[in-house]
């Protein structure tokens, strides 16, 4: 594997997130994020269960509403307008843990929805570029089938495939390989590998280490809503600072 | 497994298994009988009792069909001929055909008309029904509304024609102004429909006899042709307004929501009698006394929103059924509402939905009969009135329930076993 790049690849600001918080009714679930992340940038997103790093990139594409704050992506403020909101998520593929595939549409149909509907492309050209993706993630010959007949990890990448048919610039995974067996998880795992050797800019929630090494440009620890912790990747797994890092590192690269 | 394998702990497998064919059983009705029907000596009992039971009732039951007489023009010379041997009286059902078909009171001479309409209904669903039905027909389909009131009841083809082009014209002014806002849009379209039928109605309301069949009115309509006529049209009109009401009633906005709530759990909470006789009596209270607003389409009113509102509530069992990752993916990839409703989410809650939808139609078009109550002759209508009624066929039960179960079973059986192939055939969740 070619040596990651350590720097971020461009100044160019893809994300920019400033003071923002969110509240769950009274529990204050993200404390005062700050990140700006960059053009090209890879970055995992590490810590416990409840640290609130799936709810972080969910409030990027709008998933989830910020009570405080202000996110910035591509240039386009997020607010409650629906314009913006419809924009931003055009432009932000996401890939959710379940794979959240449509089951009543074939694997073709998945890919070349929402391109048709809301891209506006006609159907044939949405149906070649689905093809493209299909082959880059190595399942062409599923086109025709429905999610149901499909492996976990192949699910998988169809639902990485699905977000690449909009051509997004930037790509959020919220733990792309939770749901899948070991077998699996190498799949996609290298489909995510390929997708940043392209330069995708990628924010990635997930407990694989050894992607993290892999790809990153930079790793980010959470905990309790809060950024504790944010290094290169050598740095951060050899030496780490904070207290409660060393105890999640501890734990999860103990044995 | 060999000797050298058993003495070690460390195994190596050298040969896969190859796939065998499960063990050959013997098959046949003999292997069938002895596991279902004699598989012991209490379900041995339980089997031979049951073929008596069977025995006793398809004896007993079939001289009365054997002897049935098709030729007589009264009970009286029914009995006449059985002269005191078992016999049923089908003759009832030939003799009065007619009036069991369409009523008592629709023009002997315009059968054609509502059986021309019966049969275009079967070439308007197939498209509907069948996805591999030629597409064509679907212009079928979306003519039918306006050829049948114009087949069924008569008057000038300007009116339907009016009618036609107002949805038409609001159609066209919903997509040029869509693109604004939805809404924006659908207020465009309403104008439009209802600025072109005001000024057809002037036109088609001058010209009463331009291509006029001879007009019927809607009291002169009867037999199984009302309860088909109610069935089809409060379950084609349910369906949608059944799904409007669902949304709404998921909505975020909170006045359309409560609107939905209180609309459906009040009319659930209503007896569908209730609403049959405010439709017949009081509905009029509430109309200017002009204003002869047409007892057929009063029922149809209130069958539509009974039927609507218990659709309403199986469609919400649907979408609750929905993980809310379908949501998540549909806005993740930019779908708007009406695209994620439209293309994700109402495609998989009404497939859901299939079986409870199909339970409300069926009982739908069963209580069409219930108008027989507030005096509309439909089948129960003109068995209980007109035809028990006459001196001729004063009596003749068995032969005439049994006729009117005969063709809801037909029509019924029809439906849930179509909905049982629809899920099949939407099933994409197996390998």
């Amino acid at each position: 594997m070619a040596q990651p790049a350590q720097k971020p690849v461009s100044g160019e600001v893809a994300i920019q997130i400033e003071n923002m918080n969110k509240w769950y009714g009274a529990f204050h679930v993200l404390r005062d994020i700050d990140l700006t992340v960059y053009r090209g940038e890879r970055i995992v997103i590490a810590g416990p269960s409840g640290s609130g790093k799936s709810t972080l990139i969910r409030c990027i594409n709008a998933l989830e509403e910020h009570q405080k704050g202000s996110i910035t992506v591509d240039g386009t403020l997020l607010s409650s307008d629906v314009k913006n909101i419809d924009k931003i998520r055009s432009e932000v593929g996401m890939v959710f843990q379940h794979f959240n595939l449509f089951p009543h549409l074939t694997i073709l149909e998945n890919c070349t929805l929402a391109p048709i509907w809301v891209r506006k492309i006609p159907k044939r050209e949405a149906e070649e570029t689905a093809m493209h993706f299909l082959e880059k993630v190595k399942i062409p010959e599923q086109a025709d089938k429905y999610p149901g007949q499909l492996s976990g990890g192949q699910q998988q990448r169809v639902a990485i495939a699905r977000s690449l048919c909009m051509r997004p610039r930037i790509m959020l995974f919220d733990e792309p390989t939770s749901a899948l067996d070991p077998e699996m998880i190498k799949e996609v795992l290298d489909t995510m590998v390929e997708l940043a050797e392209d330069g995708m800019t990628m924010l990635c929630v997930t407990h694989e280490m050894g992607f993290a090494r892999q790809v990153a440009h930079r790793v980010i620890f959470m905990d309790a809503g809060q950024i504790v912790e944010q290094n290169e990747p050598e740095a951060f797994f050899n030496n780490p600072q904070n207290d409660r890092t060393k105890l999640f590192l501890s734990q999860i690269l103990g044995h | 497994m060999s000797d050298t394998h058993a003495e070690s702990v460390a195994y190596v497998r050298d040969t896969m298994l190859p796939q065998q064919p499960p063990p050959a059983s013997e098959a046949g009705a003999v292997k069938w009988m002895r596991e279902n029907l004699f598989s012991g000596w209490f379900n041995t009992l339980l089997t031979l009792v049951s073929l008596y039971f069977i025995y006793q009732i398809v004896t007993g039951a079939w001289p009365w069909f054997a002897n049935g007489i098709w030729t007589a023009s009264s009970l009286a010379e029914c009995r006449e001929i059985l002269g005191g041997q078992t016999g049923a009286c089908f003759s009832v059902l030939t003799e009065r055909w007619n009036q069991l078909l369409f009523g008592f009171q629709y023009p002997s001479d315009q059968y054609w008309r509502p059986v021309t309409a019966f049969v275009l209904l079967i070439v308007a669903l197939a498209p509907v029904l069948y996805p591999k039905a030629p597409r064509q027909l679907l212009v079928v389909t979306a003519l039918y509304p306006f050829v049948a009131f114009w087949l069924i009841w008569g008057g000038t083809l300007l009116a339907p024609l009016v009618a036609l082009i107002g949805v038409a014209g609001g159609y066209v002014a919903f997509k040029l102004v869509e693109h604004q806002s939805f809404a924006m849009g659908a207020f465009a379209g309403l104008v439009a429909a209802l600025v072109i039928w005001v000024l057809g109605g002037f036109v088609s309301g001058s010209a009463e006899n331009v291509l006029a069949l001879q007009p019927v009115p809607s009291r002169d309509l009867g037999g199984f042709m009302l309860n088909m006529i109610l069935g089809t049209v409060c379950v084609s009109l349910s369906l949608p307004i059944g799904i409007l009401l669902a949304l709404g009633r998921q909505s975020s906005m909170p006045i359309i929501k409560w609107i939905c709530v209180i609309f459906i759990e009040f009319i659930r909470g209503v007896p569908l009698i209730t609403l049959l006789f405010v439709a017949n009596v009081v509905l009029a209270y509430f109309f200017p006394p002009d204003a002869n607003i047409d007892l057929v389409l009063r029922v149809i009113i209130m069958i539509t929103m009974f039927a609507s509102a218990y659709i309403a509530e199986v469609i919400r069992g649907g979408l609750a059924a929905l993980p809310r990752g379908q949501y998540e993916a549909a806005d993740s990839l930019g779908l708007d509402y009406a695209q994620a409703t439209r293309l994700i989410i109402m495609p998989q809650a009404l497939k859901i939905s299939i079986p409870g939808i199909v339970n409300v139609a069926v009982g739908l078009f069963k209580d069409t009969t219930l108008v027989s109550v507030i005096s509309m002759f439909d089948l129960v209508g003109m068995i209980r009135g007109p035809i028990l009624a006459s001196t001729e066929w004063n009596g003749v039960y068995w032969e005439l329930w049994g006729f009117a179960v005969l063709l809801f079973f037909i029509v019924c059986f029809s439906i849930s076993k179509y909905s049982q192939w629809l899920e099949r055939q939407l099933a994409t969740d197996h390998r």
